[in-house]
């Protein structure tokens, strides 16, 4: 199939961006949108033209790291999908498909489609440490866990910071991530003993960060990849306001 | 950057949310009241005045409406706060189909609630300045006559349109308010999330209907039906 792409180019953060226009033939359906993208490079670069930069890794939808606006939805037209798990069989032969950033003041854009969600690593960093001895595998019933517990807590911590509920968040706002981050813990007698104090550093943090405010529209949830519920919000909201009332 | 701004996103919702919340409780009493104006005409008349009499003298109303114009002024000056801090965090798109994946309501709340702040302004001018400052005509009974004042004022039917349409922009306002202030406040037990959620959609059907429904029956039973 052909397609003709309008890609966002960017040399650097301190630069003006803009759309420019690409077409690509013999597009295989059964390509994922990263190997269109690969596909597109490739002729880039044997044109001696910068190929498109955008970030990637493991491309089966477990890490994060790939993350495009497509046709103006997170990680495009498919709900709770990663960009690397999208394929080009839900685009029709002569499709426009417009690539652009996720985009946030507190996403900076350092070329193309690469932007800096290094603001996701200090709202963790926030959250300070939980003390999991890390050597020999501890006694499994050590710590006695309801099956609903650790399940609960994996819903949460199948978060893979991906930065798409920002994305397409009208306000930009970091709820669903950050509350997955501190629900996570919170569910856990592990993270539960500090969780008061890690609620209250993490969203200082994600609030100095720069995102917006959440206004529950939910459309978080929906484009996650992870399916992570916008209930973790609330639960960041109950142990927030908690926390502030109980603060020494 | 902004850090000028001391109270937390979450501290700001929060006081968004009971503000918001507390309105809502004032509209199912404003509502109960107003119905009153449903009844035949010589009844809805001596009821309602007297009813408004007792409410201006009684020391536990004049506490809430002091409760009602701080949550008013505190809400709409948060809204602002909250909208513009919203505009310069959020990322802008060449193309933006976002809106797929949410309620046009619900990513529309301030001008929702600018649309119900300039109904309020015709409101407040129409109804309670005039009978807190207006020299009004007194009825039978020797009460104020402030069912006077409310036919009077729907005898044009823009302005009767004009109100119900701000009742509708009022009922998405709550169709996403109500819920999201319960999400706001805490509530995460999936559950009662979604008993909140299913009383919220109740909530602001009625509303919305109940004070949408009492200018167009004055409309129809006072101005048409009877000239
Ligand atoms: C009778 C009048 C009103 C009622 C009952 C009401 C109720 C509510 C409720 C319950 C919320 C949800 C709070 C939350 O999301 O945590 C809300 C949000 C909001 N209200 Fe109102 N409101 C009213 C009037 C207004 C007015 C006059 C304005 C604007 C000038 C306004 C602007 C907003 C905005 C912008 C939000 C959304 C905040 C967000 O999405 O983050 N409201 N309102
Ligand atoms: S909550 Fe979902 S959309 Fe947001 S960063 Fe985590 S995985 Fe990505
Ligand atoms: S490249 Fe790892 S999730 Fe897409």
């Amino acid at each position: 199939m052909k397609l003709y792409l309008k890609i966002w180019r960017q040399s650097d953060a301190a630069s003006e961006g803009k759309l420019v226009d690409y077409e690509l033939d013999n597009v295989i359906p059964h390509m994922s949108f990263l190997e269109m993208m690969d596909t597109l490079n490739e002729q880039l670069v044997l044109k001696g033209d910068r190929p498109v930069e955008f970030d990637h890794d493991c491309r089966e939808g477990i890490c994060g790291q790939c993350g495009m606006m497509i046709n103006g939805q997170a990680h495009g037209p498919i709900a709770n999908l990663t960009t690397c798990q999208l394929h080009m069989r839900e685009f029709k032969d002569g499709d426009t498909i417009y690539v652009e950033p996720f985009r946030a003041l507190a996403f900076p854009i350092k070329r193309d489609l690469r932007v800096d969600r290094s603001a996701f690593d200090r709202i963790i960093m926030a959250g300070g440490f939980v003390s999991v001895n890390t050597g020999q595998a501890p006694e499994a019933n050590g710590i006695p866990i309801t099956h609903e517990q650790a399940e609960s807590a994996f819903d949460s911590a199948a978060c893979i910071g991906c930065g798409a509920c920002v994305a397409t968040c009208k306000n930009s706002s970091a709820a669903l991530f950050t509350s997955a981050k501190i629900s996570h813990l919170a569910k856990l007698p592990q993270g539960k003993m500090e969780s008061r104090k890690r609620v209250l550093s993490m969203v200082k943090q994600m609030d100095e960060e720069n995102f917006g405010h959440c206004s529950n529209t939910e459309a978080c949830e929906v484009e996650c990849p992870q399916q992570i519920s916008v209930l973790n919000i609330a639960r960041m909201n109950w142990e927030y306001s908690l926390s502030s009332v109980l603060k020494k | 950057m902004d850090n000028k701004n001391r109270a937390s996103t979450l501290m700001r919702k929060t006081l968004m949310a009971v503000t918001g919340l507390f309105l809502c409780f004032f509209l199912v009493i404003h509502l109960l009241g107003n119905l009153q104006l449903l009844l035949p005409a010589e009844q809805a008349k001596a009821s309602f005045n007297s009813y408004s009499q007792l409410l201006s003298g009684n020391i536990f109303i004049k506490i809430i409406s002091y409760v009602l114009y701080a949550s008013i002024v505190i809400h709409c000056l948060d809204a602002l706060i909250i909208t513009l801090k919203n505009k310069k965090t959020a990322g802008r798109y060449a193309v933006d189909n976002r809106g797929k994946a949410s309620k046009w309501y619900s990513r529309n709340m301030g001008i929702l609630g600018t649309l119900i702040l300039i109904f309020l302004v015709f409101h407040f001018r129409d109804f309670w300045y005039q009978y807190k400052f207006g020299s009004l005509p007194k009825d039978e009974s020797g009460h104020k006559d402030l069912y006077a004042i409310v036919v009077a004022a729907y005898h044009d039917w823009w302005y009767v349109l004009f109100y119900v349409l701000s009742m509708f922009a009022l009922g998405y306002h709550l169709l996403h308010g109500f819920y999201s202030a319960a999400r706001s406040l805490g509530l995460y037990h999936p559950k009662y999330v979604s008993w909140v959620r299913t009383f919220g959609t109740g909530y602001s059907y009625i509303i919305t209907i109940g004070f949408a429904i009492i200018p167009i029956y004055i409309y129809l039973t006072q101005h048409v039906l009877w000239n």
